[in-house]
């Protein structure tokens, strides 16, 4: 017995601020092949101690090793690759747009690429995905449209959502990727619900629920994995754990838990951590919980262990309140150079081949760029129409809406 | 024809509703096995199975949003929030994302679902058993809102809001789930199998939503009112003598506008009475919109009956509750104005 007599208040604290050296001493990085590949159908208590270690395919020099590895040909890889690549050149060239007044907001995924690019190959058509604003890597790797997502961005008269939703929050059922919220962690609980409804209907598609370290504190986390644990919904319980919820460190959401993984064991949710910016590891893990979803095992939560090397949006500064060179020490690494040379010692790629494939896809994203410009930007050229902004509250315009409309003079 | 009760009527919309479309989902707390704390569900887990009809965790947030995910993926779900008291942590959940899904994706997702929920007072639930909370639906846009005042309104407007294509919130007096209350506590209430709004037909049916009815005609004051209070302001035109014309609202939003313009403006004066917390209350919206549109026809200042601002007391109900009394003395004073 210590201390009697006075409450002390606790607050945590990141190990580091800005000024300091960036230390991620705290962040346990098991070796890459080091933690085993249990059969979908474990008992979850015999694997709790897998929501506290990180799987990891990709070594140090490049290998793919462990029982994790060997689920993708070099095609796929390549592909993946491609992927990530485009979507950093796609994320480069909106933040650009954004500071030139072309949208009021851009989101950009820097360092985490990998998680849902490499996620959404082990989805299969028709599956649903319940994404936060930073799983865009979900529709480039599906083949949506780069114009289509740039028409959104600028809110120009070729937009799919008419203008209606902020930048970047998309929408498209045929692509699997529910309409973005933009409220935090209330799609959450909605992919469980999805999911129940996949199995009321004995149909075989899963859902997938996405949401970030932070937002794990709303309720609608907890409300989610109650239903998902109670009805043994074929859904994935995705946790993308940036480090950063804005400026607010991890620890604030976590607590007292280890891991945000962890959370899952309480609910006899089997829990894993896995590399986020390892392409390999991430695949593999999905495509694990999406196996166990689909033969009525049920939920599976997943932690990915990731750095947001960027700002958190287009309006925030990370200076105030990190190291500026702390991304550098992540231990992770960046998960496009790691697939790059992973590719380059399975000896189907090159420097002189990514250096060509960068300019190829700068070039795509140009001319994507330049064809959803010619549909207006934000301030300048076609937008959509006042007269749209009183469609689409109800599937029929009821009489108030019908007399303010005429107000409006549209 | 059949006489049912508010309970049985709203059960046989839900029975009529999962036995033309299996979409029809049906689950809340309690609603399972049991049938619900007020019986709407009793029986219907048994008829349809435990994929149709089950018990949710007590987790109003978690009941409605896992309905939108539901509802996105095409089924219908009809849900139950035990007491509407109760809906609060559902209310991000209603307002930010049924209320908008439509919206925001353009019709890439849409929120069939329907919430319902006991409301009201009258039956010593304090606090936590007796709000009207009417008005916080009615101001987001993106939401219908329902109110029946019997049991053959309920089971048509229940099915007409299980069918449609948008979000309804569906409030259902639970002082009326048995009989016409009109206020007056210290007398027995006339069960509907003796009123002939208690008339309910078998089979499918439905009472449009956006249509009032008016339920007593009359020529010299127009009184606005929906759910218990109906029937609270028929006893009051009654023990008044005044031949004031009677009109249940039913559906709250979209609202029947034209009714409304129509009987004030043969009136000339109007009396609009809520259980709800006057201020801000759907009250407000009603009176604005009778000076918007009856103005060069009204004779009187439009009076507002209402629950009074303070939050719903337990052994003061009945000095709560705008009973006929206070609703006779708006009657007289606006037919005195």
């Amino acid at each position: 017995m210590t201390d009697a007599g006075m409450l002390r208040f606790h607050v945590p604290e990141p190990e580091v601020r800005p000024g300091g050296t960036p230390d991620f001493s705290n962040v346990p990085i098991p070796e890459a092949g080091s933690v085993p590949r249990p059969e979908i159908d474990v008992d979850p208590r015999t694997i709790r101690d897998m929501a506290f270690s990180i799987i990891r395919v990709l070594n140090r020099d490049g290998e793919a090793v462990g029982p994790w590895a060997g689920l993708l040909t070099d095609e796929e890889l390549l592909e993946g690759l491609r992927h990530m690549m485009t979507l950093r050149s796609f994320d480069a060239r909106m933040q650009m747009a954004q500071r030139q007044g072309k949208t009021s907001f851009y989101m950009q995924h820097l360092g985490e690429e990998a998680v849902a690019c490499a996620f959404r190959k082990a989805l299969m058509p028709g599956d649903m995905n319940f994404p936060t604003y930073r799983q865009a890597g979900l529709l480039i790797a599906d083949g949506y449209p780069m114009v289509t997502m740039m028409n959104q961005i600028y809110s120009n008269e070729a937009d799919p959502l008419k203008g209606r939703q902020l930048p970047i929050m998309y929408s498209s059922k045929e692509h699997g990727f529910f309409s973005i919220s933009g409220n935090l962690a209330t799609q959450y609980i909605q992919a469980v619900g999805w999911a129940m409804a996949s199995a009321i209907s004995n149909d075989s598609k899963i859902a997938a629920a996405w949401i970030g370290d932070g937002s794990t504190a709303e309720s609608d986390f907890h409300s989610a994995l109650v239903f998902a644990s109670t009805y043994k919904a074929p859904v994935i319980l995705n946790v993308v754990n940036n480090q950063w919820a804005i400026s607010t460190f991890q620890g604030i959401a976590r607590g007292g838990s280890g891991t945000f993984a962890a959370r899952g064991l309480g609910f006899g949710i089997p829990a894993l951590r896995v590399d986020g910016n390892d392409y390999l590891a991430v695949h593999a893990v999905a495509k694990w919980a999406a196996e166990r979803a689909r033969q009525n095992l049920g939920p599976t939560l997943i932690e990915y262990v990731t750095y947001r090397a960027g700002a958190h949006s287009s309006s925030d500064d990370p200076s105030a309140y990190r190291p500026k060179t702390e991304s550098d020490a992540w231990p992770l690494g960046d998960p496009v150079m790691r697939l790059k040379n992973h590719l380059i010692l399975r000896g189907v790629w090159s420097d002189e081949r990514h250096a060509q494939a960068e300019a190829e896809i700068l070039e795509t994203v140009i001319t994507a760029q330049k064809e959803a410009e010619s549909n207006g930007t934000l301030h300048a050229g076609g937008k959509p129409s006042t007269r749209e902004m009183f469609e689409g509250v109800f599937a029929e315009m009821p009489p108030h809406l019908r007399r303010q409309r005429q107000q409006a003079g549209v | 024809m059949p006489r049912r009760t508010m309970i049985e009527a709203i059960r046989d919309a839900m029975d009529v509703s999962m036995a033309r479309d299996e979409r029809v989902i049906v689950y809340g707390e309690d609603v399972g096995f049991f049938g619900g704390v007020f019986r709407c569900t009793a029986g219907l887990q048994a008829k349809y199975g435990k994929s149709r009809c089950f018990d949710a965790p007590i987790n109003e947030s978690g009941i409605v949003g896992s309905a939108i995910g539901m509802a996105a993926y095409g089924l219908k779900p009809c849900v139950e929030i035990q007491f509407a008291d109760y809906m609060y942590p559902a209310y991000d959940q209603l307002t930010q994302e049924a209320a908008r899904l439509r919206y925001r994706s353009n019709g890439d997702f849409t929120c069939p679902i329907v919430v319902r929920m006991p409301a009201g007072g009258g039956i010593f639930g304090g606090q936590t058993h007796s709000q009207s909370p009417e008005a916080l639906f009615t101001h987001v846009s993106g939401l219908k809102t329902v109110v029946p005042s019997n049991p053959h309104d309920a089971k048509g407007l229940l099915i007409a809001a299980i069918e449609d294509p948008d979000p309804v919130i569906f409030l259902e007096p639970k002082r009326l789930y048995n009989g016409p209350f009109d206020g007056h506590h210290d007398r027995p209430v006339t069960p509907w199998s003796k009123h002939e709004l208690g008339e309910v037909a078998d089979g499918h049916y439905t009472v449009p939503l956006g249509k009032a009815a008016i339920r007593r005609a009359g020529s010299a004051l127009t009184v606005l009112a929906y759910g218990t209070m109906v029937y609270v302001a028929q006893a009051a035109v009654e023990e008044t003598g005044i031949d004031a014309e009677i009109i249940d609202l039913r559906t709250l939003l979209p609202l029947d506008l034209d009714a409304i313009v129509a009987s004030v403006k043969k009136t000339g004066r109007c009396v609009v009475v809520h259980e709800a917390t006057l201020t801000s209350g759907f009250g407000a919206e009603l009176s604005a919109l009778v000076q918007e549109n009856c103005f060069y026809h009204l004779e009187a200042p439009v009076a507002r009956v209402a629950g009074w601002d303070t939050p719903y007391p337990h052994a003061q109900e009945w000095e709560y509750f705008p009973g006929p009394a206070r609703v006779g003395r708006a009657l007289l004073e606006t037919m005195g104005a």
